[in-house]
């Protein structure tokens, strides 16, 4: 049979030792540098002694109130910090180690909420902590049965007649390079034979950039005046650090991102990722200098401009990609050597179309939620 | 030249043992410091020194050719990235904490040192 062992019992041993350097309650360098506000909880007088130690010329003063219904009376005493240590806080008895004394109202508010949320006390806590764990509890079984019902039927793994393994992968795989001229068979796919799903993205992309306008954009002048003046008013403004690596990072990016929107057919990469990495570097030259420096080049205007102009070339092209295939005419456009840079046909302009509208709704939703217009 | 083959891939192996101990040593240190400056500067090394020795081991393993020059470039980026932003992040807490007596106290650097060894003493 096992034993509980006693508190002092336990101290000696080097699990608890271990748990304590872990919880980091006692550095090896200076006793206790790690600055933490120390739990109300333990009341055992080693943790005094190390803030002793620490604070000798504090002057806090020692509190303890107890409740004194069914807590016993017992005064802890805790240094207060002027030092690096401070506490304060609530346990759950009701007990308070104070920095400082508060005033009677603030006290009564804490040993309210203390009396509240007790959950030795008060049942209904107590009941609703219960049946909460319950109710995880079986929707984690639940959840557990029903995703391993559905991978046992799966079918099973190189099989012939897999549902994934039908003729149109294999076309695919075949003769993508010849039809569609994209050497990366991803791209060819998404961009060609999966256009117009793609189409529908680009337009989602826009409506969610819409409604982020409709609903966060400042129309009132006041409001902007105020939001001006309200912005960055903790971060830190032009810092030096952030503005020479911006300076050296962000024109990096910016080719980068070019670089991975134009060789979107010719390996990994495309209109998608390569918007969301132009966009990360507006981001950044935005945080590093301000807005009055970026919309000198890219405004709410020119964001509508070019994405519209965007989305109206890709809608074009595709409409005329489709027009000539359910007709059964030969398209003009041609699609040059695979592998080349202008190759592909379609595929290039419709990458670039993508990163444009990609990269201005990362900024746009940016500047919304920062500022509420740009 | 088999020799050498085993030389580089020693060296790689024990570049990348270097970096993975590194960042065992910033994942310890994040999940024993509490306060966000103390776990920066545990999470600083791995993403510095810990990437660097884990990268420059794949390097030497990989060696001279178009994905070295990638890793490096990605070494490079690390190296101006996070450094800047541990450093904004840093200084927005600094500038925004509202306990900043119970989690750090500003000391004068010339007192610094008589402090240390009064708490060595100690």
């Amino acid at each position: 049979m096992s034993r509980k062992r006693s508190e002092e019992e336990y101290q000696k041993t080097r699990s608890f030792r271990f748990r304590q350097w872990l919880g980091g309650e006692k550095d090896p360098f200076l006793d206790t540098v790690e600055m933490k506000a120390p739990n109300a909880h333990e009341d055992d007088p080693e943790s005094v002694q190390c803030v002793q130690q620490i604070a000798p010329e504090a002057s806090g003063e020692t509190a303890a109130h107890t409740d004194g219904k069914k807590t016993k009376r017992k005064g802890i005493l805790k240094q207060g910090g002027s030092g690096a240590l401070g506490m304060g806080g609530l346990d759950m008895d009701g007990k308070r180690t104070a920095s400082a004394p508060l005033s009677y109202e603030e006290e009564k508010k804490a040993r309210l909420a203390a009396w509240v949320y007790n959950s030795d006390r008060n049942r209904d806590i107590r009941a609703f902590r219960g049946i909460y764990r319950a109710c995880a509890a079986v929707f984690c079984v639940f959840l557990l049965i029903m995703l391993l019902t559905a991978v046992s039927w799966l079918p099973t793994e190189g099989e012939e007649d897999r549902p994934v393994n039908n003729e149109v992968s294999a076309r695919y795989i075949e003769s993508g390079l010849q039809e569609t001229g994209a050497v990366n068979i991803v791209t060819g796919m998404i961009l060609d034979y999966r256009a117009f799903d793609t189409l529908g993205e680009s337009h989602v992309l826009f409506a969610a950039t819409m409604t982020v306008l409709i609903l966060l954009r400042l129309d009132r002048d006041e409001d902007k005046k105020k939001q001006h003046a309200n912005d960055r008013i903790y971060e830190p403004k032009n810092d030096v650090i952030l503005q020479t690596v911006a300076k050296i990072l962000v024109p990096l990016i910016f080719i980068f991102g070019i670089y991975v929107i134009l060789c979107g057919h010719l390996g990994p990469g495309g209109g998608f990722s390569g918007g969301a990495v132009i966009g990360a570097g507006l981001i950044l030259y935005v945080n590093a200098f301000g807005f009055a420096k970026t919309e000198r080049f890219f405004t709410a205007k020119t964001y509508m401009v070019t994405s519209f102009t965007a989305l109206a070339c890709y809608s074009l092209s595709k409409c005329y990609s489709f027009y000539t295939g359910a007709n059964e005419i030969e398209s003009v456009i041609p699609l040059g050597t695979p592998g080349a840079i202008l190759s592909s046909g379609l595929i290039f302009v419709l990458n670039i179309c993508v990163g444009i509208v990609v990269a201005g709704t990362m900024y746009t939703f940016y500047a919304m939620f920062r500022k509420g217009g740009y | 030249m088999a020799m050498f083959e085993w030389l580089r891939f020693l060296i790689g192996a024990l570049l990348l043992v270097l970096g993975l101990g590194i960042f065992a040593v910033e994942m310890i240190g994040v999940y024993r410091f509490h306060y966000v400056l103390n776990r920066m500067h545990a999470a600083a090394m791995g993403d510095t020194l810990g990437i660097g020795f884990s990268l420059v081991g794949l390097i030497v393993m990989n060696g001279a050719n178009l994905t070295s020059l990638k890793l490096f470039l990605v070494v490079c980026f690390l190296w101006f990235s996070s450094p800047t932003s541990s450093h904004l992040i840093a200084r927005l807490e600094v500038t925004t904490d509202p306990e900043r007596e119970k989690h750090y106290r500003e000391v004068p650097l010339e007192t610094l040192e008589e402090e240390l060894q009064e708490g060595q003493e100690a």
